[in-house]
């Protein structure tokens, strides 16, 4: 009988923690912004159809980085965590907070009981009725959770993105503004000056949904021709 | 081995919300609750409140629903103010009559239904797929309709791959009729099927459309009790849905209080007693 090599704890945590950074390293990066006009959430992303940003509930959106099956399974349990509570409760219960909750338990289990964690880190975004109300919660792959002012900057160059997106934020931003800042953030580590907007998805949560659009789901996704029509304001 | 775990996976796959509730949390289906009623509950019906007329017709571009606003208990007015016609998505929309308790848990569920599945799969359903999957839900509720808790829904929608507005009707057993041109459910649809038969016609305007419904409604409540009509002391006109390639519209209670009125003006100019 073969005899089980020891490995403690903090080594075994160590390890797995650095096998999931590594596979959210490979991926593309995220930035969610809050702004003047509610939430812009936009992800690199070549694929058309394959989400990395998704609408939860009303007023909450979700944005992924890391291996798609597994945030994919995550995003679906978030649709059905938010649709059973607000069925059985009322829509206004359904919250960010509690959403947020949920994921950094599964996350922490995951990453302790199972054999491999989850290689993914998420953002969920809530939109409130100013942005001093806005919440966005950023959470990691062992569930830890964080609560974060202005952006979340995501994936595998964040730090590079994020200085660059900090260097522009600023809270009086309108769509057009975020969503240019967060393109320019996620060209900073590369040798291009712009991405297409077919390399980009695009969604925002819309402040005021309920008069501009009547409808109190305020995710709203941004077609390429949206994208570019946004980008061109400017100049 | 690995086969079946693939096949369980598929299996616990569903973009339904009800079946999601049926699975996890059965006892929040609207009707779980009373199917453990004894059969002989039958003999003596539940007093609750029931919802009745609602009128629909397509018109040039789209499909309209109408509600009128009166809930009856046996012989008392239940309510006054209750509304029978919800949007059940941007390209849909849903009357009810019936029990109304479960009607409008049905409804809520519905819209549930369908918003679940755009989110989880990132697309709508198909308008017949809509369709289907209310016939489904009414099904559910068929033990509760042997007791007397019936819920008969009507449902229209604008269907944009085909661009033209079409109209669903159901029986208890969750059977799914498609109609031409118009349909009416409820105590008073009798009275406003004739109605509709003689003021519908092909290619009416919305505008029009709107004042058609409105006198289907103002028939019924002329001929039925559990009906109500326009009510110009409490400012209470009748509920109307337009569904067109724009989407789902409520059309505004301006509109509707002029529409009232031109038609109980000129049955008042003509004199007549019936």
């Amino acid at each position: 009988m073969t005899q089980q090599f020891y490995v403690s704890p903090e080594q075994l945590m160590k390890d797995r923690a650095d096998f999931a950074r590594k596979g959210i390293a490979r991926g593309r990066s995220v930035v969610v912004i809050s702004c003047r006009d509610g939430i812009a959430l936009v992800a690199e992303n070549p694929s058309p159809s394959l989400h990395k940003i998704g609408e939860i509930y009303d007023k909450i959106a979700f944005a992924a980085v890391g291996k798609y099956n597994e945030f994919e399974s995550l995003r679906q349990a978030g649709v059905r965590y938010a649709d059973v509570r607000g069925y059985s409760y009322d829509r206004e219960d359904v919250t960010a907070r509690g959403l947020a909750s949920v994921y950094a338990q599964s996350l922490g289990a995951v990453f302790t009981a199972e054999q491999k964690p989850f290689e993914v880190e998420l953002a969920v975004a809530e939109v409130g009725s100013s942005p001093e109300t806005d919440h966005l919660y950023r959470l990691t792959f062992d569930g830890s959770i964080a609560d974060e002012q202005g952006f979340i900057v995501m994936g595998g160059q964040a730090d590079k993105v994020s200085e660059a997106v900090a260097a522009g934020w600023r809270g009086e931003l309108d769509f057009a503004g975020a969503i240019r800042l967060a393109l320019a953030g996620l060209v900073a580590d590369k040798e291009a000056d712009a991405l297409p907007a077919s390399a980009v998805e695009v969604a925002v949560l819309d402040r005021g949904s309920e008069s501009t659009r009547g409808t109190r789901r305020a995710f709203r996704r941004l077609d390429d021709a949206d994208v570019v029509t946004l980008l061109a304001e400017e100049n | 081995m690995q086969e079946t775990s693939a096949n369980q996976v598929a299996a616990n796959a569903t973009s339904s919300f009800t079946e999601h509730l049926q699975r996890s949390r059965p006892e929040l289906l609207p009707y779980s609750v009373l199917q453990g009623l004894p059969s002989g509950t039958a003999a003596v019906p539940l007093q609750t409140p029931h919802a009745t007329t609602i009128v629909a017709m397509t018109y040039a571009g789209g499909v309209l629903m109408a509600g009128d606003r009166r809930a009856t208990m046996g012989n008392v007015i239940a309510s006054r103010h209750i509304e029978k016609v919800f949007p059940a998505d941007q390209y849909s929309v849903l009357g009810i009559a019936g029990t109304a308790g479960i009607a409008l848990d049905i409804t809520r569920l519905f819209q549930v239904e369908l918003e679940h599945y755009e989110k989880i799969e990132g697309t709508q359903l198909s308008l017949d797929g809509k369709a289907n999957r209310l016939g489904a839900m009414i099904r559910g509720n068929l033990p509760m309709a042997m007791q007397g808790l019936a819920v008969v829904p009507l449902f229209a929608g604008f269907d944009r791959p085909a661009g033209v507005g079409r109209l669903f009707s159901y029986d208890v057993t969750g059977g799914r009729y498609e109609e031409q041109e118009h349909h009416t459910v409820g105590s008073g649809s009798m009275f406003a099927r004739g109605a509709l038969k003689k003021l519908w016609r092909p290619g009416l305007s919305e505008a029009d459309a709107v004042k058609v419904a409105v006198e289907a409604l103002y028939d019924a409540a002329d001929d039925d009790s559990a009906t109500g009509g326009p009510d110009p002391v409490r400012q209470l006109w009748p509920v109307v849905y337009v569904v067109s390639r724009t989407g789902a519209v409520r059309v505004p209670e301006r509109e509707l209080a002029a529409a009232a009125g031109t038609i109980i003006d000129s049955r008042a100019v003509a004199q007549r007693e019936a």
